[in-house]
């Protein structure tokens, strides 16, 4: 193995300037698109649990079609496609005049996909609470809306902080995927200083530390959440 | 949006079939060596030997923090430095795949092995069985049985992450769909026949293994 | 008060409710006993219309419960219920247990239903326990925070289904003294239970149920003293000979 270990390359100003920007759209496109996933995601996992079936049917289609489509072809669609199928008039303002197209497109497409996650998080954590807990909300009389308010959605979300949190790490990776529709975020540009630099080993280090860091605050704010909203005494599903 | 050209589909056909073969082979063999190594390091980090279980709980912590693309980039950086001499993109990739798999399908197998109850185990002690004999014949098989529609499932996911070697330009059905769509100036037709083709496999997969798991339950 | 007609019930192709005819008078106490899989529960969870019913009607107070078009969530507040795992709200204290209802459902003032959610829970001897979370509690105190639960909206009728079955028995008593209590305070029970020594000592009538149909429904005397069916004869050999 032949390599010229050079570490300095990493605190040059441009290729720092390159990593710290790269840090900031990964930021930008992962906060961004968990807003989404978690609005969308929520209304989508609570709208498979209700009663009313066509609401219950539509939701289901939605996760099972942005599951089985890789988020790569989902990016390229909300990218190349959707400026074509759209009105002429929206299509070549989105082309032309739409400001920082990579990172709207990234931030919908990635906040569109996870939101189907998380609508499984929501719902898996909805069927824990179990029926019993339901049947009593409703016969001391409160609504079906009243149910999901405070009784469903309160304990549900306390039992799904674990699988979220790693949902959240995983919008991270994912926003990575960006890079494909030219957004130079984190992965973006280690691989670009690799290219310039030919030092790629201390690029990339550079990158997964970076991810490593992101990974460890996100499980740390997970367990102070899981301390948090921990209910005294409660097991889970009786 | 009016105009959308089917024939462009039929027309290159032949290439797009060269390409999902290339997606599924890739599926394949990254299966297979993803559950081997994933066993290893199940096995590794339950195996109750301090070093052995740090190393393998820290390749599975590191590798599961970073994203699919930055792990293939570095494999193809590091393979042919590592060999000294380039070997493909093929196996590059396939080596990246079953490395980064391999982290995900050993907390699997991992959840898979302590699902056993514990009695199993005792049993096994109590007719003189060695450790990796208990492993063998009697906590694996059990586990396996269990986890096949979790397996299944994580190859669904494996099969949607192939598409990202398009990073590296190898000719996977993403990649051969791509260059089809630009030599050809057909971006809508191509992209929207993709999502038609893994939406077709991957949801048929996941029916099987919904099967899989009302087999198991009844 | 309780009006139960013809009522019948399916599971797809299972019939779990037969033609089943009965009612509960204003301030009487009925007891509905039978075999596990007798339709009891099932029967109970009707009359407030948790479970719909296919055929017959039910009505509670004029209203019609198994109508289309009748406000169940409106009815069901008036009905108080008491379910067998006592399903208190598990990331509630007992004090917010007991106001929540009273707060979103009849729109009482936070200091209202305060005073109100005191006044219960010091009557069933757990004022010390009311900042508690039901998780911290034994089963017997969860079943006596669940009662007090119901009494909150002040109903005009109580259902207990099996309110003591999930219960160690040295925490039997505790519940049976507050739903002995609350009998003789004059407030409409229909109680699905296996404890008879409770139905003798309250009960006005006993339903008795066997695979789905209503076997026997007597004055609760005559039901223990002379029991007409076969099958009531044996289950009652079943439950009280050991």
């Amino acid at each position: 193995m032949n390599y010229n270990w050079n570490w300095g390359v990493l605190f040059e100003e441009q290729y720092l300037d390159w990593l710290i920007s790269g840090v900031g759209w990964t930021f930008a496109v992962a906060l961004s698109a968990w807003v989404i996933a978690l609005i969308v995601g929520i209304m989508i996992g609570v709208g498979r649990t209700l009663p009313t079936k066509p609401i219950a049917h539509i939701c289901a289609a939605y996760v099972e079609l942005f599951r089985n489509v890789p988020l790569l072809v989902q990016l390229f669609l909300w990218y190349f496609v959707m400026p074509e199928v759209v009105s002429d008039d929206l299509g070549r303002w989105m082309k032309r005049d739409m400001p920082n197209p990579e990172f709207v497109t990234a931030v919908i497409g990635l906040g569109l996909y996870t939101a189907s996650r998380v609508a499984e998080q929501v719902r898996a954590g909805i069927n824990a609470v179990g029926g019993g807990l339901v049947s009593a909300a409703y016969a001391g009389g409160l609504s079906t809306a009243q149910t999901y308010r405070f009784v469903l959605l309160p304990i549900a979300f306390r039992l799904i902080v674990p699988p979220l949190t790693s949902e959240f790490l995983t919008i991270f990776k994912n926003s990575s995927l960006a890079l494909t529709i030219g957004l130079l975020e984190l992965t973006a540009q280690s691989q670009q200083i690799a290219e310039y630099t030919f030092q790629g080993f201390e690029a990339y280090t550079a990158a997964t530390v970076i991810y490593v860091v992101i990974a460890l605050g996100a499980t740390l704010i997970s367990h102070i959440l899981e301390k948090h909203t921990r209910i005294p005494g409660y097991v889970g599903k009786g | 949006m009016d105009n959308l050209d089917l024939s462009v589909i039929i027309d290159n056909l032949p290439f797009l079939w060269q390409g999902l073969q290339i997606s599924l082979s890739l599926t394949a063999l990254a299966v297979v060596g993803g559950i081997a190594l994933g066993t290893f390091l199940a096995l590794m980090r339950l195996s109750g030997f301090g070093p052995l279980s740090w190393v393998a709980a820290g390749y599975v912590n590191l590798i599961r923090s970073v994203p699919l693309i930055l792990v293939i980039f570095w494999f193809y950086f590091m393979v042919p430095l590592a060999l000294g001499r380039p070997i493909g993109s093929f196996y590059s990739a396939l080596i990246a795949f079953v490395m980064f798999e391999a982290a995900y399908y050993s907390e699997i197998i991992r959840a898979g092995i302590q699902s056993v109850r514990k009695g199993q185990v005792h049993a096994g002690k109590a007719i003189g069985l060695s450790y990796w004999q208990i492993q063998r014949y009697v906590v694996l098989p059990q586990a396996f049985r269990n986890m096949i529609p979790i397996l299944v499932t994580q190859a669904i996911v494996l099969f949607q992450d192939t598409s990202l070697v398009f990073v590296v330009s190898l000719r996977d059905f993403m990649t051969a769909s791509s260059i089809v769509a630009r030599t050809e100036g057909r971006l809508a037709e191509m992209y929207l026949f993709a999502a038609l083709v893994y939406f077709t496999i991957c949801f048929a997969g996941s029916i099987f293994v919904r099967r899989l798991q009302r087999a198991k339950t009844a | 008060m309780i009006s139960i007609e013809n009522v019948s019930k399916w599971y797809g192709d299972f019939q779990v409710l037969a033609n089943c005819t009965s009612k509960v008078d204003k301030g009487e106490v009925v007891v509905v006993c039978g075999p596990s899989g007798s339709g009891k529960s099932t029967l109970i969870k009707c009359v407030n219309g948790l479970e719909p019913v296919q055929r017959g009607t039910i009505t509670v107070e004029g209203t019609e419960v198994t109508a289309k078009r009748t406000n169940l969530t409106k009815l069901r507040s008036r009905i108080g219920m008491v379910f067998q795992h006592f399903e208190l709200y598990p990331h509630m204290s007992v004090r917010e247990n007991l106001c929540l209802g009273q707060q979103k459902v009849l729109g009482r003032s936070r200091d209202e239903a305060n005073a109100k959610a005191e006044a219960l829970i010091d009557r069933v001897d757990m004022l010390a326990h009311i900042e508690k979370f039901p998780g911290q509690l034994s089963g017997g105190q969860q079943q006596r925070v669940a009662i007090s639960r119901a009494l909150a909206m002040d109903p005009i009728a109580m259902l207990f289904d099996e309110p003591t079955s999930a219960l160690d028995p040295e925490m039997i008593n505790e519940v049976l003294d507050v739903m002995v209590e609350l009998a003789q305070d004059g407030m409409t029970m229909m109680v699905v239970t296996h404890e008879m020594g409770f139905a003798r000592k309250v009960a006005d009538r006993v339903v008795f149920m066997d695979a789905g149909a209503i076997v026997e429904d007597r004055e609760t005397e005559a039901f223990f003293g002379n029991p007409e069916s076969d099958r009531a004869k044996e289950f009652l050999s079943k439950i009280l000979n050991h």
